[in-house]
């Protein structure tokens, strides 16, 4: 019903510019020419934005409130006996039973009070459905005679257009920073309530991270700690051996491409690099649990180490395999940004091409290769699916390369999976340590865009 | 006109301007030199001699290959991909395109000054000490201080940096920086100086510097300059040389292309027919 509404809107927005340029086009033949400010398409435009824009938001406003107006209409209308002394969370069962049964699904065999709301519930929504497009279409209509009233040779439609479409591009923008916004204040006040529960210092500074405590009184469980330190050691560990990885292939790359390889070599190169760029990261998450943890395992066995089964280095490894094209892209536009004139001021000079590499090139694109280090850093610390396979769950307190450390992306995912409630400490310590991540996240993007930036100011 | 008494003329021009330098000693030598970019051609048969410690003006139009035949005497055509040199040019005598030669040694003996000062971001003393650096020209801490000296007094620059030798080469003025850069290719002991338009970013008082260094330069030095200003050519040059369209018109000593030039482009060119 909905659906239909947006397309009444649609149509009548496609007639209203028809109309409206019908109708400048007559204004434009009819005066002589230089006197008609607008060409007969923005008197279309302007029209059809007068009856699609307001329209439109008013559909959203109407089904964004339609439910919330219509559930308080069927609360207020159940007989008192059903709603007094029932909780909050009881009422809601309420609605959604009555709801259900509208919908025909029925569970269990409801009472007749219950069938009457769900009547009452259809026809408050077959009622609302059709007021919403009755009064669109009014607004419409509206819109419509006052927007050609306005249609005159002198009538800047063109500007009026425009102040239509840069209050298009704001409220874009909007967008954008209103979700970020609502996601990191969701981050921040359900953190706030762990931190409630468990004190901020324990949270940061204790050793032990046992965080599968009992959800009901019926189940076997640890009695909890949430020392997250060795989270975010693991974090880090992990991290460090993608780097490790990372960033001396990454950087040689694109050392190679910009100044060594022929032509040729870089349309073959290039492209591959963009294929290892687009495998998903739950591909990566198999080759490493797959092949590259039993691969090192085996080793380890030849030579006499004991290897986890998930070690830190299989899955620091290919998650720095997975960030060698986003280094090595970044270096390679930081290279080529250095002018060609320092690169011909060098070997005028008769440096080899390494010397110019390591002396010139190199301290002159360094600030923008630290930034794209740095971004990958952030990206290593945010990674998700490689770890979540890969790594292990057990947060033990560990620097060694070779043993199972877990990360704080995994144990959201493990914290959030399965049985949860929204008012124990398990589930809320994601959202502590989702915070923490984003922070951390943000610094090092924040630096390195800095890095970047200023870098860039010196040679534009 | 037709061309084969056009180019029997250019031969007659080419051996009368040798004739005149025939006391001189020709530090670089060009003998048919023809310059490919893919496929299209971009020097014709470009024969020349450039006498030693003197100073010779490449002028001509726009695209006239005055630049890509001085970049063919140190070599840097090579980093173009697509380009290719045929012909030979010799440097005391010595085939600067032979597979034996080593274009590193090459380019510490024939420096190079571009059109844009270009100066590495690094300090005054680092962007002078590079060249001296790379190839050990000085052996310890007190012998780079001199020649860093030594190359800043001979690019006239001393003066105005020896307070701030530390301080980023970046920072000083256009005309300074191309002194810089002058100081950055003295310091390697080149034989030869090639310059290529090295006043075109600079304005006239720093321009009217460079020619003053320029022409001090010459007793110790074969300078080798591209230009624009024809007026440049005649104020530092001695010898010089009308390039067009890929064609080495006219060479001889500078008083007599100006004032007496042998063929009817060159003249056309001097008097603003065209170019």
């Amino acid at each position: 019903m909905a659906g239909y509404a947006f397309l009444l809107i649609a149509l009548m927005t496609t007639a209203a510019y028809l109309l409206g340029r019908g109708r400048g086009a007559r204004i434009w033949a009819g005066g002589d020419g230089s006197k008609v400010h607008s060409l007969p398409g923005y008197h279309g435009a302007f029209v059809a934005a007068w009856v699609g824009i307001p329209a439109f938001i008013l559909g959203l406003f109407w089904l964004f409130l339609q439910g919330p107006i219509i559930d308080q209409f069927l609360i207020a209308s159940l007989p008192t006996s059903m709603t007094d002394g029932a909780t909050a969370s009881q009422i809601n069962l309420l609605v959604s039973e009555i709801k259900n049964v509208a919908a025909g699904q029925v569970f269990k065999e409801p009472t007749p009070d219950i069938v009457a709301a769900a009547e009452r519930y259809e026809l408050w929504g077959q009622i609302a459905r059709w007021a919403m497009i009755v009064v669109a279409l009014a607004v419409m209509v509206v819109a419509l005679s006052f927007a050609r009233s306005r249609l005159a040779p002198r009538f800047r439609a063109r500007n009026a257009f425009e102040h239509v479409l840069s209050g298009l591009m704001i409220f874009c923008s909007v967008v954008a920073i209103a979700t970020t916004i609502g996601i990191v204040s969701s981050l921040v006040f359900e953190a706030w309530r762990f931190f409630t529960m468990v004190p901020v210092t324990e949270f940061l500074f204790g050793l032990r991270w046992e965080p599968q405590i009992a959800l009901r009184d019926d189940q076997v469980a640890g009695l909890g700690a949430f020392g997250a330190i060795p989270v975010f050691t693991g974090t880090i560990l992990i991290a460090f051996l993608a780097m490790l990885v990372a960033t001396p292939i990454g950087i040689f790359t694109a050392i190679y491409l910009v100044e060594y390889s022929s032509d040729r070599a870089r349309k073959i190169i290039k492209p591959i690099m963009e294929i290892l760029a687009g495998v998903p990261t739950v591909v990566y998450g198999f080759f490493a649990v797959l092949t590259v943890a039993p691969a090192i395992r085996e080793f380890g066995g030849l030579i006499g180490i004991a290897v986890s089964p998930n070690s830190a280095i299989a899955a620091g490894g290919v998650m720095g395999i997975m960030i060698i094209p986003f280094i090595s892209s970044l270096s390679d536009d930081a290279l080529n940004a250095v002018p060609r004139s320092m690169r011909d001021g060098s070997l005028a000079l008769g440096a080899t091409p390494s010397e110019t590499m390591i002396k010139v090139l190199l301290p002159a694109a360094l600030p923008g290769i630290v930034g794209g280090v740095l971004l990958g850093v952030s990206r290593a610390i945010g990674e998700t699916m490689i770890v979540v396979m890969a790594a292990g769950l057990i947060a033990s307190l560990t620097l060694n390369p070779l043993d199972s450390v877990t990360t704080v992306t995994v144990q959201i995912v493990t914290l959030l999976i399965g049985d949860t409630e929204f008012d124990s400490p398990k589930t809320l310590a994601a959202f502590a340590l989702g915070l923490v991540l984003f922070l951390v996240t943000l610094c090092l993007n924040v630096i390195a865009l800095r890095i970047v930036r200023k870098y860039r100011e010196q040679y534009d | 006109m037709n061309d084969a008494s056009m180019s029997a003329e250019m031969t007659a021009n080419l051996s009368k301007s040798l004739d005149f330098d025939q006391a001189a000693k020709p530090k670089v030598v060009a003998k048919d030199v023809n310059v490919f970019y893919g496929e299209k051609q971009a020097l014709f048969d470009v024969s020349i001699d450039i006498v030693e410690k003197s100073v010779t003006a490449f002028i001509g139009p726009s695209g006239c290959g005055k630049s890509t035949f001085l970049r063919c005497i140190n070599r840097m055509n090579d980093t173009i991909e697509g380009c290719v040199v045929k012909g030979g040019i010799s440097l005391d005598g010595d085939d600067i395109y032979a597979p034996s030669l080593d274009v590193v040694e090459l380019r510490a003996r024939v420096g190079m000054v571009f059109q844009k000062p270009n100066p590495f971001p690094k300090s005054i003393y680092e962007n002078v000490s590079y060249g001296p650096r790379i190839h050990g020209l000085a052996r310890g801490k007190t012998e780079l201080d001199e020649i860093v000296e030594s190359s800043l007094k001979r690019a006239g620059l001393w003066e105005e940096v020896k307070d701030r030798l530390n301080e980023p080469g970046t920072g000083l003025s256009g005309g300074q920086q191309q002194r810089l850069c002058i100081a950055r290719a003295i310091a390697v002991s080149p034989e030869v100086i090639l310059m290529d338009e090295p006043c075109s970013a600079l304005d006239p008082i720093a321009t009217a510097r460079i020619e003053e260094l320029i022409d001090e330069l010459r007793a110790n030095f074969t300078i080798i300059i591209v230009t624009h200003s024809m007026q440049q050519a005649a104020r530092v040059s001695q010898r010089t040389a009308f390039f067009h369209l890929g064609i080495l018109v006219e060479l001889g000593a500078t008083e007599q292309i100006f004032t007496n030039p042998s063929d009817k482009r060159t003249q056309d060119y001097i008097t603003g027919r065209f170019g």
